[in-house]
Order: C-alpha cells, then sequence, then structure tokens
C-alpha cells in the first residue's frame, strides 16, 4: 500500500511541479501535512485546484478532507496547537509564509459553512456588514440585491431586508451565507459540507447556484454525499485513511487519487476509490 | 471592482486596521492589568500590614476599651469566637431551609407558576442590602424583645446573616439538582423508590459537591459581613463562656475592623489590620477550597 | 404477586408510613420554598410600616429636601439619594469599560490560555474580600495615596463644579473608587461568560468574510453577547446602590449636599449605617423612609435587569 502511494506521491508532484507557474491554476497544495497538538491529521498532500472549476474532496468520514479546505483560507489558525507543514501556493504566494496577513488571505478566499451561520444582523447587514468591512465603494442597495439574486434567494428576502437574518429558515439562511461571500467578491470559495444541514429541495437548489457561480469563482467543495460530487464538480480529489503505523495508534488521512470527475467515478485508478465509489465502505 | 484592496498578501503593519488591532491589543491588556491590581494591593497590604500584628497574644486576649495610654491594645479573641459562632447559627436556620427550598424547586415543581415567583422573589431577596436585612431584624427582634427579653443579640446577628445566606442556598441547590441527569430519576423510580428516598438517596448525593461548594460560598460571605451585625449583634469586648451569652451582644471580626478602623488610637487600628489578616486568609481559603471540591466533583461525575 | 415474591420484598406493597413520609417531605420543603416569599413580603412590610410616620408628614418632599436636622426634625434625604445614584452610576461608567475590556482580554487568544485563566481567577477572588477590610484598605492606604492627585485635579479644575472643594480625606470620589473595585468582578465574570456563550460558528463567519480580530468583537461577538453583559452591568448596579460598610467608611458621611465629588457626602446606606444606631423618634421612621426608597430603586433595578436580559437575548434567536 505505502509504496504505491509513494509512488502516486512521485508522479503528483513532479506534475504539479510544471503547474506552479500555470496560470490556470488557482490553488496549489505543495506536500501539506497537517497535525493537531502533534498527531498528524493529514499527510502529503499534493494538488492543483483549477481556475472557475469545482473541484470535489469526497472520502470517508475522518479522511481530512474539512481539515485540507481550512488550511486554503487559514481558518486552522483559529484551533489552537494546529500547524501545517508545506507550501499552500495562491496566486504564486505561500500563504502560510510568515510575512503574509491571514485577514487579507481570506478576503480573497472565502469559505461557507456546515452549519448556516448568518451574523445576529438583519438580512441586509449581513451582506452589507462583510462588503463595508472589505472596503467597499459602490451603491450598497445593488450589491445586497445582486448578491441575493445570484444566491437565488432575493425573492424570499426582497420584502424582509431588515428582518434579522435568523428569520429565514435553513436552506434559505445558507444561501444567505452564499450571498454574503460572494458579495465580498473573492477569488475562491471555499464550501464545507454546505448542504449536509438542509434538506433535499434546498441541496438541489444551492446545487444549481453552483453551477452558476463556477463561472465567476473558483470553487471547492467538500461533501460526502458522492452523487452530489458527480452532479456539481468538475474535478474531484479522494482522501482516504490509514492506520499511523504499525506502534502508533489513530488514522492518518491521506489524498489517495484526485483527476477529473468523469474519469474518477467512470474508471477510477485505485482500487480503493473504486470501492468508495460504490458504496463497499465509508 | 467595486473594493479597494490592497495588491498583495503581505501584512502591512502601517494599514489603519493593523494599527487598530495592535493598539486594541494593548488596550485591553492593560484594563486586565488594571482590574487585576486592587487584589494584589488589598490583599498583600493585609497579609502583610496584618499579619505582623498577629502573635499569640492578638488571638487570645480580649480588646481592651480604646485609649492612648495603653501599652496593647488587647487582642481579637472573643470576635473570632463571635464569628464564628454566628455564622453557625445563620448555617443551621439558613442551610435547612435554603436546601429544602432548593429540592422543592428542582424537584417538585420545575416550572409551575409558584416555582417562578419564589426563583423570581430569590433574586429580589439577594438584592436587598445587606444593611436592610440588619434593620428588619432589629425591628421584628431587638425592639421588639421577643426573644426572651433579649435586645442586640448573637442570636439576632445569626438571624440577620440567615437572611443574606438563603438566597445563595436556594439557588445554587435549584441549580445543582437540576444538572443531575434525569436518568438517574427514572432508575430510581424504576425500581419503585418512593419521592424521598430517590431525594435522599439518589439525587441528593449526586449534586452534594455543587452544593456543598454553594454553602461554602454562602458562609464566606456571611462571615464577612458587617452591616446586618451592626443592628443587631452590636459589639462586645467579651468572651462567651456560656449558651445563653448567645442572647447578649456578641463580638465579630467585621464589626471589630469597622469600629477599630475609625478610632484614632494606632493600636486600635492595628488590632483592625489583625482581623482583617484572619478574616482574608478564611475567606480566601474557602474560596479555593470551594473551587477544588468543585473540580473533584467533576472529575467524579466523569467517572460515572 | 405470589406469596414468594411478598415474602422476599417485604416493601413491595407500600406501607402508609413510607407514603406518609413523601407527603409531609412534599410538604416541608413546600414551607422552606415558601419562607422565601414570607420573608421577602416581611421585609417591605415592617420597613413600609415603620416609614409610615414619615411618609404621611412629608410625602415626596422628602425626595427633593436636603434638610437633615435630628435637633428640629427636619429630614429630606435628597443628599443621600444623590449620592446613592451618582455613585453607583459613576462607578458603573468606570468599571463596565475596565470589566468588559477584561473579559474579552481573557476569552480572546491574545495571550497564552493559563495566564489568561490565571487572570481571570484573580479577579474573582476580588469578591471574596469584605466590603469592611476594603473600607480599611480605603482609608489607610487608597485615600492618601491617591490624595495628591485629587488635589492637583483641584488645584488645575477647581473652577468646574464638581472639583470645586479641597479633598482632605474622605469624599464621593474615593467612594466611587473602591465601588469600581467591588463591582468589577461581577461585571468580568458575568461579560466573560456570555463572551463564552457566543457559539464559535459566529466568529468563524466573520473570520470568513476577512473581518480582523477586533472589527468581529465589537461588530459581532459583543453585539451577539449583549444581552448577558447588560445583565451583568445592571446586576453591578444594584449591588453598587446598595453597598455600605467601605462606602461609610470613606464618603465622609455628610448630609451638606455639594457638586464637587471631593467632599464628603452620604448614600442612603452609609446614612443608615451611621445613624440608626443613635436615632430614636421621628429619626427612625425618617431613616426607614430612606431605606424604603432605597429597597425600591435595588427592586427597580433588578426587576429592569432581568426584563433587559430577555429582551435582548430574543432579538438574536
Amino acid at each position: 500500500m505505502s509504496i504505491v502511494n509513494n509512488k502516486m506521491i512521485n508522479k503528483i508532484s513532479s506534475n504539479s511541479k510544471k503547474f506552479i507557474n500555470d496560470s490556470s491554476i488557482s490553488v496549489s497544495l505543495d506536500n501539506v501535512s497537517i497535525k493537531y497538538r502533534n498527531s498528524v491529521a493529514v499527510k502529503n498532500i499534493f494538488c492543483d485546484i483549477k481556475k472557475n472549476q469545482v473541484t470535489s474532496f469526497i472520502g470517508p468520514s475522518g479522511c481530512g478532507k474539512s481539515t485540507v479546505i481550512r488550511a486554503i483560507n487559514r481558518m486552522n489558525d483559529l484551533i489552537e496547537g494546529c500547524e501545517l507543514s508545506g507550501r499552500v501556493i495562491f496566486e504564486g504566494t505561500d500563504i502560510y509564509a510568515k510575512e503574509i496577513d491571514p485577514v487579507e488571505v481570506r478576503r480573497r478566499i472565502g469559505m461557507v459553512f456546515q452549519q448556516p451561520n448568518p451574523f445576529p444582523k438583519s438580512i441586509y447587514e449581513n451582506i452589507a456588514f462583510g462588503a463595508r468591512v472589505n472596503g467597499f465603494q459602490g451603491d450598497m442597495d445593488q450589491l445586497v440585491e445582486e448578491s441575493l439574486t445570484k444566491a437565488a434567494v432575493w425573492d424570499e428576502c426582497k420584502d424582509k431586508l431588515n428582518e434579522s437574518g435568523y428569520s429565514l429558515s435553513g436552506g434559505q439562511q445558507q444561501r444567505l451565507c452564499i450571498a454574503r461571500t460572494i458579495a465580498i467578491e473573492p477569488d475562491v470559495i471555499l464550501m464545507d459540507e454546505p448542504c449536509s444541514a438542509l434538506d433535499p429541495l434546498s441541496t438541489l437548489k444551492i446545487e444549481e447556484t453552483i453551477h452558476e457561480l463556477k463561472k465567476s469563482f473558483t470553487i471547492i467543495i467538500v461533501t460526502h454525499n458522492m452523487q452530489q460530487a458527480n452532479r456539481v464538480s468538475d474535478f474531484t480529489a479522494f482522501f482516504n485513511t490509514e492506520k499511523k503505523g504499525k506502534n502508533v495508534s489513530g488514522k492518518v488521512g491521506f489524498l489517495v487519487e484526485f483527476g477529473k470527475t468523469k474519469n474518477m467515478f467512470n474508471s477510477p485508478k485505485q482500487k480503493s476509490t473504486q470501492d468508495y465509489i460504490s458504496g463497499k465502505f465509508g | 471592482m467595486n473594493y479597494r484592496s490592497q495588491k498583495s498578501l503581505t501584512y502591512n503593519p502601517s494599514l489603519s486596521r493593523n494599527i487598530g488591532n495592535k493598539a486594541l491589543n494593548i488596550i485591553s491588556a492593560i484594563f486586565a492589568i488594571i482590574s487585576v491590581l486592587p487584589l494584589i494591593l488589598v490583599i498583600s497590604y493585609v497579609l502583610i500590614k496584618g499579619g505582623s500584628y498577629i502573635n499569640l497574644d492578638t488571638l487570645i486576649l480580649e480588646p481592651e476599651p480604646p485609649g492612648d495610654d495603653l501599652l496593647s491594645a488587647g487582642g481579637i479573641g472573643p470576635a473570632i469566637i463571635g464569628t464564628f459562632v454566628m455564622t453557625l447559627i445563620a448555617s443551621i436556620i439558613s442551610i435547612p431551609i435554603g436546601v429544602g427550598g432548593g429540592i422543592y424547586l428542582a424537584e417538585y415543581s420545575k416550572s409551575g407558576k409558584f416555582a417562578k415567583f419564589i426563583r423570581f422573589g430569590s433574586n429580589v431577596l439577594a438584592g436587598i442590602p445587606s444593611i436592610i436585612a440588619g434593620v428588619f431584624i432589629y425591628a421584628i427582634i431587638v425592639s421588639t424583645k421577643i426573644l426572651f427579653g433579649s435586645m442586640f443579640s448573637g442570636i439576632a446577628g445569626g438571624f440577620s446573616l440567615s437572611i443574606l445566606m438563603l438566597p445563595t442556598i436556594i439557588k445554587t441547590t435549584d441549580e445543582a439538582l437540576k444538572l443531575v441527569p434525569d436518568n438517574l430519576r427514572r432508575a430510581g423510580f424504576g425500581v419503585g423508590a418512593s419521592k424521598f428516598t430517590m431525594i435522599s438517596n439518589i439525587t441528593l448525593p449526586a449534586a452534594f459537591s455543587s452544593i456543598s461548594t454553594g454553602i461554602l460560598l454562602a458562609l464566606a460571605r456571611a462571615s464577612g459581613e458587617t452591616a446586618p451585625l451592626i443592628f443587631t449583634a452590636l459589639f462586645s469586648r467579651y468572651y462567651i463562656t456560656s449558651f445563653e451569652d448567645i442572647f447578649y451582644e456578641m463580638g465579630s471580626l467585621s464589626v471589630l475592623i469597622y469600629n477599630f478602623a475609625l478610632e484614632p488610637y494606632e493600636s486600635q487600628n492595628q488590632l483592625a489590620w489583625a482581623a482583617s489578616f484572619i478574616l482574608v486568609v478564611v475567606l480566601l481559603s474557602l474560596n479555593i477550597l470551594s473551587r477544588w471540591i468543585n473540580t473533584l466533583g467533576a472529575f467524579s461525575k466523569n467517572k460515572v | 404477586m405470589d406469596k414468594a415474591t411478598r415474602s422476599k420484598f417485604l416493601l413491595k406493597t407500600r406501607p402508609t408510613s413510607e407514603k406518609l413520609v413523601d407527603i409531609g417531605f412534599k410538604n416541608i420543603v413546600v414551607a422552606m420554598a415558601s419562607m422565601v416569599a414570607v420573608i421577602l413580603f416581611c421585609i417591605f412590610a415592617v420597613v413600609y410600616y415603620e416609614s409610615t410616620e414619615s411618609i404621611s408628614r412629608y410625602g415626596l418632599r422628602f425626595l427633593f429636601s436636603s434638610a437633615w436636622n435630628p435637633v428640629t426634625d427636619e429630614y429630606g434625604a435628597f443628599t443621600a439619594i444623590y449620592g446613592t445614584l451618582f455613585t453607583s452610576i459613576a462607578s458603573l461608567l468606570i468599571a463596565v469599560p475596565l470589566g468588559v475590556g477584561t473579559a474579552i482580554f481573557i476569552t480572546e487568544n491574545i495571550i497564552p490560555k493559563y495566564i489568561r485563566d490565571v487572570i481571570g481567577i484573580m479577579v474573582e477572588l476580588l469578591a471574596a474580600i469584605p466590603s469592611v477590610v476594603l473600607g480599611l484598605w480605603a482609608v489607610f492606604i487608597m485615600e492618601p495615596f491617591i490624595r495628591p492627585f485629587f488635589n492637583i485635579i483641584y488645584e488645575i479644575f477647581g473652577f468646574i463644579p464638581f472639583f470645586s472643594t479641597q479633598p482632605l480625606g474622605g469624599g464621593m470620589m474615593p467612594a466611587i473608587l473602591i465601588l469600581v473595585i467591588m463591582i468589577l468582578p461581577i461585571i468580568t465574570s458575568i461579560s466573560k461568560d456570555s463572551l463564552n456563550q457566543v457559539p464559535s460558528k459566529l466568529r468563524q463567519a466573520a473570520y470568513g468574510i476577512g473581518a480582523s480580530r477586533w472589527t468581529t468583537i465589537f461588530k459581532v461577538i459583543i453585539p451577539a453577547a449583549i444581552s448577558g453583559i447588560t445583565g451583568g452591568a445592571l446586576l453591578a448596579l444594584g449591588r453598587a446602590m446598595g453597598e455600605t460598610m467601605a462606602v461609610t467608611m470613606i464618603i465622609g458621611n455628610s448630609n451638606n449636599f455639594s457638586w464637587s465629588i471631593f467632599a464628603p457626602s452620604y448614600t442612603i446606606s452609609s446614612m443608615l449605617a451611621n445613624q440608626f444606631g443613635e436615632a430614636d423618634g421621628s429619626q427612625v421612621s425618617s431613616l426607614m423612609y430612606a431605606a424604603l426608597i432605597l429597597m425600591i430603586l435595588t427592586l427597580m433595578v433588578n426587576v429592569f435587569a432581568q426584563w433587559m436580559v430577555k429582551k435582548l437575548s430574543l432579538k438574536y434567536q
């Protein structure tokens, strides 16, 4: 198993070195390993995310896909004891370099979370707040309307813009969160299982929104729903877990395979990918 | 683009938001230091100044009447006993009533109208200034001489302290019992235990450490109170010699500090510092003890 | 139930004695709980009863007259009421920023956690120090230390009514400072709890759109925690209004009304502590009237606090 992995690592890493200066790549993960308080969670991730495409991270629970996506906009900084080695390259810069301001990073790489988390403010303010923080200078009313429209929730909100964000249903709240993320015009939108707390109808609406959004943004989505990955993404990264070692307990996550979604689902190269996709585990 | 933003991702220390953030970090740190300063100053002065006046004489002797020509002002012995006795009397009254009331609120009527009213009343009682509790007890016990004809007395002082302890004990018992998981209660009912058996053998023991903590804290607060005692127990310079003495005026550390601090004689002031030393040491120990009990209680709950 | 079971478990059918114990116990705890209401009612009743003589004699004039003369038998509680309100509100204005700022410092990740925990414990321990010990410290240590600074303010700003008398020992300003020290632990502790209860997903949402630490604190975290923080502040206000010992030892106990915060003054509770022991006749009734006013004030603040907490917390759920 590990011999095969090393071969994979070498192959992916040699491929990615070609892409570092490639302008079709938005974010590049270069030998990223993340550990929580000296316990390794994921190791040796190599991955190139293409611009204006939807990339999905799939895999069984505990494989570290959420950990990896939260590393891309430095949200893991909020967790005490979390350390990253390797490089995360965005627009030619390693965003984990000492001189980088994480606040700036998060203004260019936005995030939608698993649980909808609108601010305790009005619907209008939910969007306006982020815009103001980022130094917005245009017509705020227009921005609010555009963002809510692109997130497919304008009709439900237009008559109650001054009401609290919590007055919306779960699916509507999540779309409000998408709207506020779009409003600050990031380059990349990270989505960490955005539909797992929602009903199927809301999920469908959000998937349609993602399809529209990729025209303007690069999207990375973590999902435990394979059919969703198949429906929504252009590229897929499959993560899995393995035992840490003979004398060490616990599991560590790693990247098994990465490629075009069509290929991954129809003719995956790794057996474990095939097993996961056909539902044999996970 | 509608957004003004910098071109690069690099940290820019001259940005106004970064300057602001650093400044606010420093300001909040300064506030925290200012908040901690009084504790350090008060405790160090009390321990050092008060401690310097503590010796065997101080602890055992009775305080002499104020006067500049005395070589020694005596000691604070009776006051120590007095504080202890009156706190004990207050506990005997307030612990059963408080724990009983808390049991009622948590076990018999969690959200009934009467329970809500009692909880509200308990909060109101907790907010009553302590001096009014003293004035109240003065009016009904001291001036009416209703207790075997005694006026200012240690027992009246105990009563007034119990009014202050009661709301804390009820609230702690109520909250502690509410935290006991319902599973335990269902298990008790499942084997056919009566309500009384269940409360006394299952729920109350489970909440024991939290309730003890609350009682300890109420005790600590009561032993340091002064205002309720100045109209009820007044002050006495003499040791208690028999049980009947609780029906007469009784000294206490807190009233001693109040009286002797305002005297113009230095030896009296010194006794006030010595009494403060005792009070602060005891109260801090009770506080730290109750925190320790709390952590112990948390451990045993995890084991279960 | 067969004979065998009945012989093994003697109590399978509950004996009447057990049932009586249950009923008796319930009655006992109901009685205990009712004691709270009984005591509360009695306190109000007694204070009101004792003050009726003064109420009928002065009515509402009592609130606005600052005469207080046992010799001429004329009483008006204005100085004391003003003193209570002024010292409490002033101490609140100082203690709230201090306490909330400290609470923020304790809950944010600016310095390592163990140092922050120690700071938190130290602020809470401050609450364990009895009022009278703080009064002793104020009289002998704090006030003499701080008087030179007050003198400087008096010399430079003495033309402003608030600073128009020479600091000579007891006064309103040292009392305000001692009150700040006394209510700081309540505000810090309750604010800290409120801030910790804000769900972490709100903080993540704010950081997620690129807000900086303090923007998040002021615009997201504090608004979400505002109900608890306000409740804590109002609780502290009530406590400050009723505080007696430390105040009476340092405020100078004078009924002369003065705008200056350096002048000796009165609060209702310190007036009671000072005069009740030797009062008789109608002076007692006037003191009780003042006590009644204090009780009503603290009651209003308490009830308002509970209402405010409810109102503000509904807004964000």
